[in-house]
């Protein structure tokens, strides 16, 4: 216990080790046993050690520019995150649920919009917002399923309450992290293996081929299928390269692509090769100059045109983003019990718009109590966390929401749970959050587990790599 | 395979065995030096020899002017700016073996990657007097990737490419290194038998790993014409231009497909002169003039090859983006 930090400092969030009461959780009583009785200085060299296969792997992400011999390793956190067995079936079927509701509520938007024409979503919502694809309208993809791919943050702050913090169905990433996790931790700790039943994440790159063969056009009976990534210098290309290497297909960039009267090919050393499924790690807006952006130079001419008259499939689909929209997310519990039927196993925050005139002012009475996002911002980037704000921050962002409402949503800051981490100090407390992958084909699949990202610096609650979060193993228990 | 992997596959195994000529040749120029010779102009020889073997010539003259061992040894080993030094051979080797890194081996990445690691690393503390041993770090590194690759690849086109890469780079600097060499070392034929001579030969011999294998073979004392066969002609030493053209020749023949046919020819005609040509003839026709020949020939190759398997053609309409990084400058 001496290098836990005392339990009075222990934040009053709930711990995944130690509950509100800080007696230990059954699942982590193993860890405690094995892991964390040790002394500090061989967790310390363990840690270095993690580091050093990441390095030494080149497990790194390139950030945004810097040049290419800074390239950062995302910290890895030797203490793993567990969940119990009963624990995880609760959110597998809460995750289902919500990314099948999310894909028919794509396939609607693209169709019949049934959903609007019932008044649960206003048109506008989704007619007048950036992300609405009017070129997708009427497009039949293959299952109807417009998200393959999907990331799914997660909070928790109580022993069953989880909410959904944000749906992520462009080109969500980090799933080479909870792999490469798993592998580092098995390297490291092969006896806490031994001892615990860890469901096993080793099999998620072939899930996600099996999805990615389902997605194929019609009457493809062997598809080929590539991984499409904007390059060496793009920040996820570590996990690219991963995914397209553990599923043995081509990692490929827009220029090794060439579309010819709707069919997509590939140059090879043996000249051009049909491809059928692309796994693209691309936005929207990049894939392909004559239909997006022209200045982009990672697409391929012609691929949307192709695509649109089903000479081949894209992961996930193009127009994914008005479901993953912050103010679509509003909405999300309304598509599930619409669609299905059903109430939601999985909470939204409570959300404010402040589109709606008292919404706005209760939230600019009460900035500093809460996160203030923009609707289409990602990664962390241009939000307020109002308890860590200092007070000219907090006047500076009023300004930014006073110039334009509508482009901002406000939440509670929710008491995120915590996990014992290794930091500078010893092991200490540390909000973390969930990011599992749920995969959609002709059925849904997921790993158990997922990415848990961790916020290092204490009392943190931005877990972003971007911003300086790291990652721990997941486990989940197979009893 | 995608012809833009084939094309990184092929530089990344050139800019190894480059890195490891170059320290071969920075290592002969090292052990040379501390031979007893006071001829006159004898140090502008010697560390002129490398940077003409490496065409470095010009960068270095542009930079620095006179010939002097210290700056002829960083600018060739670890100068950024140079673009065919160790250094920015191993750079380059990395940045193509990372973005194909899914069809290498990760053994084949994590040696290629800890070995640009490690290079970073040492580089603060490499001066003059230490690179002795960083040579012969850059030559064990190239051994492990070699072996390495061919422990762990499987044999299908990326093993293919990876050699063709190796062995048109491994030929044309075993030309360049005998070229350079004859010049240096035969001002005029009377020179021909002195001691600085035999040293000289010898040097060059061991800078390809070769003096064992003439010692061997031959049983006699070192003489030029025997360098050179040994050299150019003999199928067996694994750095001679036979040699590399055996392997250049058999893996073009193993590549997938029937593009290439013109490539497949050059390189048999080449193989084959090699195969059937007497060191009495190449001598008659000068050495010099045999060698420039050679670097051409091998030189039309390789573009043959690129143009056949490498390139992004067929289709004009697709755009090109610059590449961050010019891998393949040269």
């Amino acid at each position: 216990m001496d290098k836990m930090i005392s339990s009075s400092e222990r934040p009053k969030q709930f711990d995944e080790m130690r509950g509100f009461d800080g007696a230990l959780r059954t699942q982590y009583a193993d860890i405690d046993a094995q892991l964390l009785s040790q002394p500090l200085e061989t967790l310390i060299q363990k840690q270095r050690d993690a580091e050093l296969l990441f390095r030494r792997m080149g497990i790194t992400f390139a950030v945004y520019g810097a040049n290419s011999s800074e390239e950062r390793l995302i910290p890895f956190d030797i203490v793993p995150r567990i969940f119990g067995a009963d624990e995880w079936r609760r959110l597998e079927l809460g995750l289902k649920q919500r990314v099948r509701a999310l894909n028919m509520f794509l396939h609607d938007i693209y169709h019949d919009q049934e959903i609007i024409k019932a008044g649960v979503i206003p048109a506008e919502q989704v007619l007048g917002n950036s992300m609405y694809q009017a070129a997708m309208q009427g497009v039949d993809l293959p299952n109807q399923v417009y998200a393959q791919i999907a990331g799914i943050d997660l909070v928790r702050v109580s022993e069953n309450d989880f909410y959904v913090l944000e749906d992520n169905l462009r080109t969500p990433s980090g799933v080479s992290y909870m792999l490469e996790n798993r592998n580092t931790m098995m390297r490291l700790f092969p006896n806490l293996f031994a001892a615990h039943t860890v469901a096993p994440v080793e099999h998620y790159p072939q899930l996600l081929l099996e999805t990615l063969r389902e997605s194929a056009p019609e009457h493809i009976e062997d598809p080929v299928i590539v991984v499409l990534t904007p390059g060496t210098f793009n920040s996820a290309y570590f996990e690219h390269a991963f995914l397209a290497s553990q599923m043995g297909v081509e990692l490929v960039e827009g220029k090794d692509l060439f579309v010819s009267a709707n069919k997509v090919y590939m140059r090879t050393t043996q000249g051009p090769q049909q491809v059928h499924v692309i796994y693209r790690r691309v936005d929207d807006d990049y894939l392909d100059p004559m239909a997006f952006r022209p200045d982009s130079m990672l697409g391929v001419p012609g691929l949307f045109e192709a695509y649109r008259a089903g000479g081949v499939a894209l992961t996930n689909g193009v127009g994914t983003g008005i479901a993953d929209d912050k103010s679509t997310y509003l909405f999300v519990p309304e598509m599930i019990e619409f669609y299905l039927g059903e109430q939601p196993l999985l909470s939204n925050v409570p959300t404010w718009r402040l589109d709606r005139p008292d919404e706005l002012k209760y939230v600019l009475e009460h900035l500093p109590e809460l996160v203030v996002k923009e609707v289409q911002g990602s990664g962390g980037y241009g939000m307020l966390v109002g308890p860590t704000s200092t007070q000219a921050e907090i006047a500076a962002y009023r300004e930014r929401i006073l110039t334009d409402p509508a482009k901002f949503i406000a939440q509670p800051t929710l008491a995120l749970s915590t996990c014992p981490t290794l930091v500078e100090a010893g092991v200490a407390p540390r909000h973390v959050d969930l990011r599992p992958f749920v995969l959609s084909g002709k059925e849904i699949r997921l790993a158990p587990g997922g990415l848990t990202r961790v916020a290092l610096t204490e009392g943190s609650l931005v877990v972003n790599s971007s911003q300086g979060g790291g990652t721990k193993d997941t486990w989940v228990l197979e009893r | 395979m995608l012809s833009r992997t084939a094309d990184h596959l092929f530089w990344m195994a050139r800019y190894i065995e480059r890195a490891e000529n170059t320290a071969r040749v920075l290592d002969v120029a090292h052990r040379s030096a501390l031979l007893p010779d006071d001829s006159v102009g004898v140090d502008a020889r010697l560390w002129y020899a490398p940077l003409n073997i490496c065409g470095s010539a010009p960068g270095y003259e542009e930079k620095y002017g006179l010939v002097e061992a210290a700056k002829v040894t960083h600018y060739m080993a670890l100068d950024p700016e140079n673009p065919s030094s160790i250094y920015t051979s191993l750079m380059l080797a990395r940045e193509n073996a990372r973005a194909v890194r899914g069809a290498i081996t990760s053994e084949m990445w994590e040696i290629i990657n800890s070995m640009w690691l490690d290079l970073k690393r040492m580089l603060p503390n490499l001066d003059q007097f230490r690179l002795e041993g960083f040579f012969d770090w850059v030559k064990e590194r190239s051994h492990l990737f070699r072996g390495v690759t061919l422990g762990t690849i499987l044999k299908d086109d990326a093993l293919y490419f990876i050699r063709l890469g190796t062995f048109l780079e491994r030929a044309d600097n075993t030309a360049r290194i005998l070229d350079v060499k004859y010049h240096i070392l035969l001002p005029s034929v009377d020179d021909v038998g002195g001691a600085a001579d035999y040293y000289q030969w010898g040097a060059l011999l061991n800078s390809v790993s070769a003096l064992e294998a003439y010692r061997k073979i031959y049983r006699d004392s070192i003489s030029p014409m025997r360098v050179a066969e040994l050299m150019i002609l003999r199928a067996d030493m694994p750095r001679s231009l036979h040699a590399c053209l055996n392997e250049v020749d058999a893996t073009l023949e193993a590549i997938n497909g029937t593009t290439g046919l013109e490539a497949r020819r050059l390189a048999g005609e080449l193989h084959a002169a090699l195969h059937f040509t007497r060191i009495e003839d190449v001598f008659s026709r000068g050495l010099h003039e045999y060698l420039t020949d050679f670097l051409d020939r091998t030189q039309a190759l390789s573009d043959e090859i690129h143009h056949a398997y490498l390139s992004l053609k067929d289709d004009s309409s697709s755009t090109i983006r610059p590449d961050r990084f010019q891998l393949q400058i040269q």
